[in-house]
């Protein structure tokens, strides 16, 4: 005798489980990342010799990469609106577009560390600046660390999911994987929005 | 029931005007950049400041625009839009409890300083 059991409705997401589950994930993300930026300000807010943050990192650099973050976050968002409509052309369009600006925001990334790392600063007493040599550094590279390790994560996802549905496997009744993955990606970009202020600005 | 779900969610809201929002972040963007240059060439006090509170406005303001409308959080049910909202509140209280330590350090700092103004003088034996 088969018995047809009902999957409960999640409670706060009616569409699936697999969106809730993604909420909490980015809520305790968000505690992390909030912790970081705290503890950050506090060990800035008690330091004697904190350098000027624009004498030392490349704010025309990183608001361009702010910029690419936003267009990206912009793209993915026009991505997930193509699928519900059932656009699969654009949605893979779109898609690859976001994956593409969070490469870049990587890459660029990846230049500005280099150039952080291996270049003498005044601003640092004519120190390099990495993990070790001063605070700023390490305060720097951690968090800026930790969110890029975040954007590849998602740019990996992104491109899982832009296989699968470049093998048609989203539909406007079944788009769910996608909102899901959007997401992360607009957490990451949120994230990325703090950090800037915070860190590159302020 | 999942498919019901998903067009009724579907049905419940059009797209946002993205675009908009995107302006809104790059206009956004433009302003915060150009008050952390001003905030190069002010010193301290009152204006710097308000400075520092306007660029914690200002992203504050682009990360809600993000969470609201790029992650649909306005069109959610409230309950998951308070959940999604806790860790602010947390995270303001754990900035909170921060103070104090960082206002001893920078006491520590200050009295080490003043001790070890005098240096020239050898300091007696015990």
């Amino acid at each position: 005798m088969i018995v047809e059991t009902e999957r409960a409705e999640s409670p706060l997401t009616p569409e699936s489980w697999g969106k809730l589950g993604m909420w909490m994930f980015l809520i305790g993300d968000a505690m992390s990342f909030g912790s970081l930026i705290a503890g950050y300000g506090a060990l800035r807010f008690g330091s004697a010799e904190w350098p000027v943050p624009s004498s030392v990192l490349g704010v025309p650099l990183t608001a361009f990469m702010t910029f690419l973050l936003i267009c990206s976050s912009v793209t993915m968002v026009k991505a997930l609106a193509a699928i519900k409509d059932g656009n699969r052309p654009a949605f893979a369009r779109f898609l690859a577009l976001t994956v593409l600006g969070g490469a870049l925001f990587l890459g660029l990334q990846a230049y500005e560390w280099t150039h952080l790392i291996t270049e003498e600063h005044a601003a640092l007493n004519g120190m390099r600046m990495t993990v070790t040599t001063s605070l700023f550094g390490t305060t720097f590279f951690v968090l800026t660390g930790f969110h890029g390790c975040h954007v590849l994560g998602g740019v990996i996802y992104l491109s899982c999911i832009l296989v699968a549905g470049l093998r048609g496997r989203y539909s406007p009744a079944s788009h769910n994987p996608v909102e899901i993955a959007g997401l992360y990606w607009h957490f990451v970009d949120l994230v990325w929005i703090l950090i800037f202020t915070f860190v590159y600005l302020i | 029931m999942t498919g019901e779900a998903q067009a009724g969610h579907g049905a419940a809201h059009r797209h946002p005007n993205y675009m908009a929002i995107f302006w809104w972040l790059l206009a956004l963007t433009i302003v915060e950049i150009a008050a952390g240059m001003m905030l190069q060439h002010v010193g301290r006090g009152p204006a710097r400041l308000t400075l520092i509170c306007g660029l914690i406005l200002m992203a504050a303001a682009k990360a809600a625009l993000v969470a609201m409308y790029f992650m649909h959080l306005r069109f959610e049910k409230r309950t998951l839009a308070i959940i999604a909202g806790t860790p602010i509140v947390l995270l303001v209280f754990l900035m909170l409890m921060l103070v104090p330590d960082a206002l001893r350090t920078l006491h520590n700092r200050a009295e080490a300083g003043s001790a070890s103004a005098p240096a020239a003088a050898p300091t007696p034996a015990p």
